[in-house]
């Protein structure tokens, strides 16, 4: 299932690549002039998935331009003696990689790595050229792949990082070398191409020849996956709303990443098999059928425990009730059934879905969303025709004008047509009917503007008064004409889509058995994904309970028990102080609480004498603090250690 | 300025030399005043340092070139460590009188070594007799090599013992140079700036075959008049003339007006010419992108610059901590409990301000601030909950290495990182209005 998914993601990458690769093709072979070739391409701030399509991009720039491809970033170089040596090194491997059979080649290869300047490449790639020049015929067919003088392409992966300085030296010397070695430049650029400017002197980027490329938004991208992975009957498996929504605020709000997107729908698919016995039956529906039947007695308890299921089962008569409480056979049957019913419901409610968003989509303001995800949660959180969004976007739709309808109704019939629900055939034809009804509108409006106008000439004629009166009457007969022909049909439309909508629109966790489809725990997910390290060390160390689960460091409200570590009671005693702790009064409040409870044997003793064993315990509990970044050592004042959260949380 | 004379050359090479080098004479008369004959010993190393495009390297080049002096050329950036910079030097050497035979492999890692091969080279390609001249393009580079290198160099005809002169080109003066150890002082040579005239006259010397050079001089004429101003870069001149003149033969192609009709031509040209200057010279948009464009006599509005797409699209927490981040560089500490407390009471802008605090702090730039502070204006500033996630984390991290924030001072981070916000006011306030957030009311400056 994820290797499915993965393909599609590829697959989608490639796609959106497609238009820059067609553009590089053409401009790689105008490398005449000095100026270096280069590509700034706008990738959008989302980082972690830049690796994902640099990597399909230089797949794709090798398939089909040249073989020679180094993608470097600016971690490995910091100068740009780093940068040739890597530069140099994965040139030289792809170079390997094309000739294998060349053994010689290779023993050249490490040796020339010691010296690593550009005069090495340019006669590396005069003897690769000149190869693949005197090469076989058989050897031709790769070749006549690539240009005749394949250029090499050189990928900054993230252009913000790398050092000035490497990069100006790196331009200024392929630009003096580009007779011989034609480079070609591809910056990728996370912000905004101003970054291009403010890296580069003029004198440099004098040397560059920049075009731009602009690639798909992470949002479209991610409408795109929602689309191919939920809005399908084609995978079995379903996200509730609510973890649809964490997972999309997590995109919207923090990362825009469409790699942690997927990440997260894997961790959900983890989850969800592993926390749910019954997702057994999540697959496919025709093999579902076939593992109904080979239930065991467990797993049929497990199917009546279900609480869909129970509901399902208090809707039914007496008789059938005890049926499928008591008969595993009947149980089997019974679930079947519910499982096509549910398969049936998938394959119906994804049409009606994209053709509610069709009309939504374009009414002002959009009361239920622009985009089709956010309709989609709507639809599953709710009966969506009880929510007032929907009333207004119904009261919207019917103001709509006839050539918006006609075109939204041509869509709707579309993806009607397309999709594979088998009682959909209605649908269309009913949806045709309406077109027709409209295409006839057209000759009728035209005779009803006629008689309007000889309506108007009558007025000339008469005197004020009857003026007056036709005016009001006129009044009257629009309020009342308000029904016009279309107007009706135009409502009409509206009810049929009303009652599609309340038709094939339910929320899924109406449906019975909508356990097995649906992953649900969305707080196991926002747990997972949205960690709150500070919280979560305020909590151990607050209250230890928590995590150690023992008995004595039970906590009782806002007081410190000595029972809990001395970690946790030096960090409370710490919380109750200032910017700066004098640690003489740190340790005195925190050996009174130790030994508090311990007080009538040993009182006097610990009044002014600090116990040996007490001070090493606040020592080691002062550094364990102090490694957990709660304080560090002032210069400011001696004997004074400096906070560094204001509050813990 | 009279012609080139020396009685070491033939006079038709010097007269080529002269044609090749306009208006440089006097400064080549001067190099082969210095250089003397073939055999004479000559300085052992001079400076020659002048702006960018003061044809510097070209004149080298081209003198070294005609007169057939041994000689080896080597750009220090390109040969960015010592090893690889004297070992190119040798190669060139080698190479140098004997085309033919491949250049065997050199090894040399120091100076030490390179005064020893130098020697054995200089005595096997039998230049014993004559200057051999090692010219430094970019000498500017040889003061980030080691320690030794740049002295060594200045004095290489005493340690090598061999008729060898060292010629820097740089451009800064000898004076950003001089180590501090002291060294051996180099003759230096000052190339000005081509003036208009100059320029005009180099310009127009390469016309194209099918014009007359009249007509071309006409062109560079006009060209130079719109970008004279903004640009006396000889080879940014050279490109943005080529660029443009197919645009300015139109008239004469199609035949509306002929060669000696300047002013129907000019009026052609001229609002092209300043559209290029605010497009193709600024590289907003590439030189091929402008070809296209003239060849489909498009509107260049719909091409957009460089820096037309300075949106950055950021996810909606990046946008708050972008927006607390620079209100934490901008105000100062102790106007955050005017503006994110609710019951901050009524407190004048004269009443707190301090005499230095009247300039206004967006001239001063960001000020540094601590990761707390950014996250307290954060929480008071976004309206709905917001919880201190690993997400809310990295995103800070993140927003580093895209260069909106900078990290400030050492890199510890467990030790209270402090950041600077490095955005601008245009940018943020864009950023805001997406966000809907009235960033302005928040600035100490615009109270």
């Amino acid at each position: 299932m994820n290797k499915q998914f993965f393909d599609n993601l590829v697959s989608f990458l490639r796609r959106s690549h497609c238009e820059f690769r067609e553009k590089a093709t053409e401009w790689t072979c105008r490398t005449k002039s000095r100026e270096i070739p280069t590509a700034a391409l706008l990738l959008g701030v989302n980082v972690t998935d830049h690796d994902l399509t640099f990597k399909s991009l230089s797949e794709v720039i090798q398939n089909n331009i040249t073989p020679y491809v180094a993608s470097l970033q600016a971690k490995d170089c910091p100068a740009i003696k780093n940068l040739m040596q890597k530069l140099m090194g994965q040139l030289m491997n792809c170079c390997v990689d094309v000739d294998s059979s060349d053994e010689e080649d290779c023993a050249q290869v490490s040796q020339n790595r010691i010296r690593c300047s550009i005069t090495s490449l340019i006669s590396w790639y005069e003897n690769i050229t000149k190869k693949t020049d005197s090469e076989t015929p058989s050897r031709k067919r790769t070749s006549s792949r690539h240009l005749q003088f394949p250029p090499v392409v050189v990928i900054f992966k993230d252009m913000e990082s790398f050092t000035t300085k490497v990069l100006q030296d790196f331009i200024v010397i392929s630009s003096q070398h580009i007779h011989e070695l034609p480079i070609i430049l591809i910056f990728g650029i996370a912000t905004s191409p101003m970054i291009i400017h403010s890296l580069l002197p003029h004198s440099i980027s004098s040397l560059l020849c920049i075009e731009l490329f602009q690639s798909l938004s992470c949002k479209e991208h991610l409408s795109t996956i929602i689309d191919k992975l939920l809005l399908t009957t084609q995978f079995a498996f379903k996200l509730s709303e609510k973890v649809l929504q964490v997972l999309i605020n997590i995109f919207l709000y923090h990362d825009f990443s469409v790699q942690n997107f997927i990440k997260g729908f894997q961790l959900c698919i983890v989850e969800h098999f592993y926390s749910q016995p019954l997702s057994v039956l999540c697959c496919q529906l025709s093999e579902a059928k076939k593992r109904v039947n080979s239930l065991s007695h467990s797993q049929c308890e497990n199917i009546r425990r279900l609480p869909s299921f129970r509901r399902y089962v208090e809707s039914q008569e007496s008789e059938k009730q005890i049926a499928l409480l008591t008969s595993d056979n009947f149980l089997k049957e019974a679930v079947q059934k519910l499982l096509e019913d549910l398969h049936v419901y998938h394959e119906n409610y994804v049409p009606v879905l994209r053709c509610l968003h069709v009309f939504t989509s374009s009414l002002p303001k959009y009361p239920l969303g622009k985009q089709i995800r956010e309709l989609h949660c709507a639809c599953l959180e709710s009966r969506v025709w009880e929510t007032e969004d929907y009333e207004s976007s119904l009261q919207l739709a019917r103001m709509l004008n006839k050539s918006d309808l006609v075109t939204m109704l041509q869509k709707c019939v579309e993806i009607f047509v397309s999709s594979s629900g088998k009682d959909f055939d209605k649908v269309v034809e009913k949806l045709k009917d309406f077109l027709a009804q409209f295409q006839k509108l057209e000759g009728v409006c035209q005779e009803q503007e006629e008689s309007i106008s000889s309506q108007k000439e009558l007025q000339k004629k008469t005197d004020l008064y009857h003026l007056q009166k036709t005016l009001l009457e006129l009044k009257e007969s629009r309020r009342s004409k308000k029904m016009t022909k279309f107007e009706m049909l135009r409502f009409e439309v509206v009810d049929f889509i009303d009652s599609l909508v309340r038709n094939y629109l339910v929320p899924a966790d109406h449906k019975t058995l909508h356990e097995i489809m649906y992953f649900n725990t969305a707080s196991a997910v926002r747990e997972h994904l949205n960690a709150a390290p500070r919280i979560a060390l305020h909590t151990a160390l607050n209250n230890p309970y928590c995590y150690l689960k023992n008995q004595a460091s039970k906590s009782d409200g806002g007081s410190i028990s000595n029972k809990a570590p001395d970690v946790c009671i030096a960090y409370k005693l710490h919380l109750e102080c200032g910017r700066l702790i004098n640690l003489v009064d740190w340790l005195e409040a925190f050996s009174t609480v130790v030994t508090a409870v311990e007080g009538p044997n040993g009182d006097a003793a610990v009044s002014d004498q600090v116990d040996d064993v007490i001070h090493a315990r606040f020592i080691r509990a002062v550094s364990e603090l102090e490694l957990l970044g709660f304080i560090k050592p002032s210069k400011q004042k001696t004997d004074h250690v400096a906070r560094l959260t204001w509050g813990g949380c | 300025m009279p012609n080139l004379e020396h009685p070491a050359y033939p006079a038709a090479t010097l007269l080529r030399l002269e044609s090749l080098v306009p208006c440089r004479e006097s400064q080549v008369s001067m190099l082969l005043s210095i250089f003397g004959e073939r055999q004479q010993f000559t300085f052992p190393s001079i400076f020659i340092y002048g702006h960018t495009s003061s044809g510097k390297t070209y004149v080298m080049q081209t003198l070294l070139n005609t007169l057939q002096l041994p000689h080896v050329f080597v750009n220090c950036v390109e040969h960015f460590t010592s090893r690889l910079l004297l070992e190119e030097i040798l190669i060139q050497l080698q190479n140098c009188s004997s085309e033919s035979t491949p250049a065997s492999r050199v090894l040399c890692d120091t100076f030490n070594d390179f005064v020893r091969l130098f020697k054995q080279a200089v005595t096997s390609q039998d230049l014993q007799d004559q200057t051999v001249y090692i010219v430094l393009d970019r000498a500017e580079q040889l003061r980030e090599m080691e320690a030794n290198i740049l002295p060594a160099f200045l004095r290489l005809q005493e340690l090598t013992d061999r008729n060898v002169t060292v010629v820097l080109l740089s451009e800064i003066v000898w004076e950003l140079f001089r180590p501090s150890t002291g060294c051996f002082e180099p003759l230096t040579l000052y190339f000005p700036d081509y003036s208009i005239g100059h320029l005009q006259k180099i310009l127009s010397n390469n016309h194209p075959p099918e014009y007359s050079a009249d007509f071309y001089a006409a062109y560079i004429n006009i060209l130079l008049g719109v970008f004279y101003m903004v640009c006396r870069d000889l080879k940014e001149l050279q490109h943005l003339a080529a660029l443009n003149f197919s645009k300015y033969c139109e008239p004469v192609v199609r035949g509306e007006a002929s060669e000696r009709d300047t002013r129907k031509l000019w009026k052609n040209i001229e609002p092209h010419l300043k559209k290029a200057m605010q497009t193709v010279y600024l590289r907003e948009i590439s030189s091929s992108q402008w070809e296209r464009l003239q060849q489909d006599d498009g509107d260049p509005g719909q091409l957009k610059g460089l820096s037309a797409h300075a949106h950055v699209e950021l996810p909606y927490y990046s946008k708050f901590l972008l927006i607390a981040a620079y209100l934490a560089s901008y105000n100062p500490v102790r106007t955050d409990k005017r503006f994110f407390l609710k019951h901050h009471g009524k407190l004048k802008k004269t009443n707190f301000m301090k005499k230095h605090e009247k300039t206004s702090n967006h001239l001063l730039g960001p000020k540094p601030f601590p990761l707390d502070r950014l996250l307290a204006i954060l929480y008071s500033i976004v309206d709905s909950r917001v919880a201190p996630t690993a997400n809310i984390f990295s995103q800070i991290s993140s927003l580093v290495t895209l260069q909106l924030l900078s990290l400030v001072g050492h890199n510890d981070q467990l030790d209270g990182p402090r950041y600077k916000c490095t955005v601008s006011l245009d940018f943020i306030r864009a950023i805001a209005r997406t966000v809907n957030f009235d960033i302005i009311k928040y600035l100490y400056d615009f109270l």
